[in-house]
């Protein structure tokens, strides 16, 4: 399912002409990813989670949302795959992925799950308005007062994240985590990670947590797989994960390294740069107008050249 | 070009209500009601779309299709206005019609799918460069009002030099010939503008819409992911228009017992012929480089959807390229139609049918309500188009009766 660049490099080329394909593939390098310098960002050791739900109860608590219709230390709802909704930001799945302990039981890995603050977003590069924009400090924020609704952006993301307020007649609005965006920005932690008991949860500097985890794979390599999930994947996250099991046990979803945005802003900036395209096709047709049916040019439109063609 | 002189375009005015219009009033209302449902209890009252599958029915056909099948207007406009075919001036205003009321209703039909209809014009305050969907509804909303401007003249010509406004209103009457009197020869003067910049904006949102999906690689089945589906959106609209064409005079004139038409419908989908096999050529040369055929005959709702969508164009295709049945009204007439279901499908499948995201526990079908709204804005539009043939000079083909009066 994937399409590599070069890949579609070489469909365009074929498609544009020699002419065009020069224009479209400078214009191709020129798309840099949009993320900021020096963004937060939150690495999730998946080893160190035992699926207590405090982060559930504490974004619940922070963000002033409705009770839930579980009790939030009720662990019977791991017994189902669930989604982050309009009321629960983030979410705790468990999976098996066919480990045993020494009593030959599987391990369970519980995995938290909320917006991942995509560097790079498909969501904000889909929204209409700009309602979803990716702050300086990393959040993906939303902005009610521009949104439409139209739910490109449910459409846009690629880990099926924003939910939408169906049930609202007039003012719907799209839910996701918001990263703590006023807690982070008054020096603080987001409300998940503050809470976590098993401290599973490591914020800070992004690029400072990658450099850190990098250095605690290297030198715990029984127990990390040498991958951090997040760190590459759609052009790179504000979250990330650090496991012991293969990540595709996990739930986590095998995605390109290239931001999402990067083929629809590329054929979007590549027609419309200085609007060349429809200024040619305009300039074109006007021409083909002027030589195949002057009449309508210099006189009244359809209605007097239909009585001269009669 | 047939030897007798085509009549001019004039206003229909036969009877109104019958049968048939009571039946489209009767599923306008019943939509209607969900319509009011759906504002007094939200989306998830009527629909079933959810968190995974955002866009539903009303996306797929109200607005991707409606887009697609109004593209019978600025194809119209290209061939007989800037090609100078004059030969197929006859068809322009019905196509304009349908044009017009299908980008009508595309608005409308977003209006009621989008969860917060009334900021529905914030994009034109907001802009935002990066979205396929700001572009796609620039356009959208220039080319409605180029549609309007272009529709304007059919309404000078019925009005101008006879306005007569009932009771107190009947001051006005010199003001409103006045109006009319300067938009005729302010729009005689600037209408090419308007043709040439409708064919712009139509090739630039029909490909649009085309880029839409290509967000999301993980979610839309490969069969249709391809780095040229704008290209694809494009060529298919252009191939889609014709046939259109075909299929809404042939209804109209069978439905208000006028001529058929053939002298200008049998040669105009001579085009149609070369426009849909570029279109074919593109999709299975596409097939073929990315090699997307493993995923043809695995037996996937999937793949058979592609499979009818592709038969539905290459059947046709080979009906077209027989002079034949081309010359005959109902092979002409069964070829179009597929052609417009088979556009029609293309456009469910990459928004819909092939529309699979990984997490989603449950596939996305269509509810009642949803149904039932889409059929109330299909019946909305051919009910106005009914009324405007029946008021505005629009139609030209002569009604049978005075051909059988007068035989030429």
């Amino acid at each position: 399912m994937k399409i590599s660049r070069r890949h579609f490099l070489g469909i365009a080329g074929a498609m544009i002409g020699s002419a065009a394909a020069g224009n479209s593939s400078k214009a191709f390098a020129a798309r840099q990813p949009k993320a900021p310098p020096n963004p937060y960002g939150c690495v999730v050791d998946l080893t160190a989670c035992v699926g207590c739900r405090t982060c559930e109860q504490a974004c619940n608590r922070v963000n002033h949302l409705p009770p839930p219709k579980e009790r939030l230390d009720d662990r019977t709802v791991l017994d189902q795959k669930r989604r982050p909704t309009t009321s629960a930001f983030t979410v705790i799945n468990r999976y098996y992925s066919g480990r045993l302990d020494e009593q030959n039981q599987l391990v369970p890995t519980y995995v938290k799950i909320q917006c991942m603050h995509c560097q790079d977003p498909a969501c904000a590069s889909a929204c209409i308005t700009g309602a979803l924009h990716k702050k300086d400090n990393g959040a993906v924020s939303y902005d009610k007062s521009k949104c439409v609704g139209c739910r490109y952006c449910l459409v846009a993301c690629p880990f099926q994240i924003p939910a939408y307020e169906y049930f609202d007649p007039l003012t719907p609005r799209v839910r996701k985590c918001t990263f703590c965006y006023d807690r982070v920005s008054a020096g603080g932690k987001p409300g998940c990670a503050a809470a976590c008991p098993m401290e599973a949860i490591t914020f800070g500097n992004r690029r400072i947590l990658v450099e850190v985890t990098r250095r605690k794979i290297a030198a715990n390599p029984m127990l990390y797989l040498n991958k951090i999930y997040g760190e590459n994947e759609v052009g790179g996250t504000s979250w990330m994960y650090i496991s012991k099991d293969p990540f595709e046990k996990l739930g986590f979803l095998s995605l390109p390294h290239y931001p999402m945005p990067h083929l629809t802003e590329t054929i979007q900036h590549s027609i419309f740069a200085y609007m060349w395209a429809p200024i040619t096709l305009f300039g074109i047709l006007a021409g083909i107008m002027w030589k195949k049916n002057p009449e309508q040019i210099n006189h009244a439109p359809g209605l007097q050249a239909q009585e001269e063609y009669i | 070009m047939s030897s007798h002189a085509h009549p001019k375009p004039a206003p229909l005015e036969v009877r109104f209500w019958t049968p048939g219009v009571l039946v489209l009033f009767a599923v306008m209302l019943m939509g209607f009601c969900f319509i009011i449902a759906r504002y007094l209890g939200g989306l998830g009252l009527v629909s079933n779309l959810d968190n995974q599958h955002p866009w539903g029915l009303w996306i797929g056909i109200d607005v991707a299709t409606g887009v697609a099948l109004a593209a019978g207007g600025f194809t119209t406009a290209a061939i007989a206005h800037i090609f100078g075919k004059h030969q197929y001036e006859a068809v322009t205003r019905p196509a304009l019609l349908t044009a017009t009321l299908g980008y009508t209703f595309v608005a409308i039909g977003l209006a009621i799918d989008v969860g917060r209809s009334w900021a529905l014009p914030k994009p034109l305050m907001f802009w935002q460069g990066n979205s396929v969907l700001f572009e796609v509804a620039m356009c959208v909303v220039i080319y409605t009002h180029v549609l309007y401007i272009e529709f304007l003249p059919i309404v000078v010509e019925r009005f101008k030099g006879r306005v007569k406004l009932p009771g107190p209103l009947s001051i006005f009457n010199d003001r409103v010939e006045h109006l009319l009197a300067l938009a005729d020869s302010i729009l005689g003067k600037t209408m090419w503008v308007f043709i040439i910049a409708g064919v712009v904006l139509s090739c630039m949102h029909q490909s649009g819409l085309g880029s839409l999906m290509l967000i999301a690689p993980t979610k839309l089945h490969p069969l249709w992911y391809t780095p040229i589906l704008p290209l694809l959106f494009l060529t298919s609209a252009i191939a889609a228009g014709y046939p259109m064409v075909v299929f809404e005079t042939t209804v109209a004139t069978a439905s208000f017992k006028r001529a058929d038409e053939m002298e200008v419908l049998a040669p105009l989908t001579g085009v149609t012929k070369y426009l849909l096999g570029i279109y074919i050529t593109l999709k299975l040369g596409d097939m073929l480089f990315r090699g997307t055929y493993v995923y043809l005959f695995d037996g996937s709702i999937e793949s058979r959807s592609f499979i009818v969508e592709m038969l539905a164009m290459i059947v046709p295709w080979f009906m077209l390229m027989s002079e034949r049945l081309r010359a005959k009204r109902h092979t002409l007439f069964v070829a179009c139609t597929t052609i417009v279901l088979g556009i029609a499908l293309n456009r469910c499948n990459v928004f819909l049918i092939g529309f699979n995201p990984p997490y989603a526990v449950k596939s996305y079908f269509p509810s009642i309500s949803e149904i039932a709204i889409t059929a109330c804005l299909i019946c909305s539009i051919t009910f106005l188009y009914r009324l405007a043939v029946n008021y505005l000079p629009v139609l030209s083909a002569p009604s049978l009766e005075s051909l059988e009066k007068e035989p030429s």
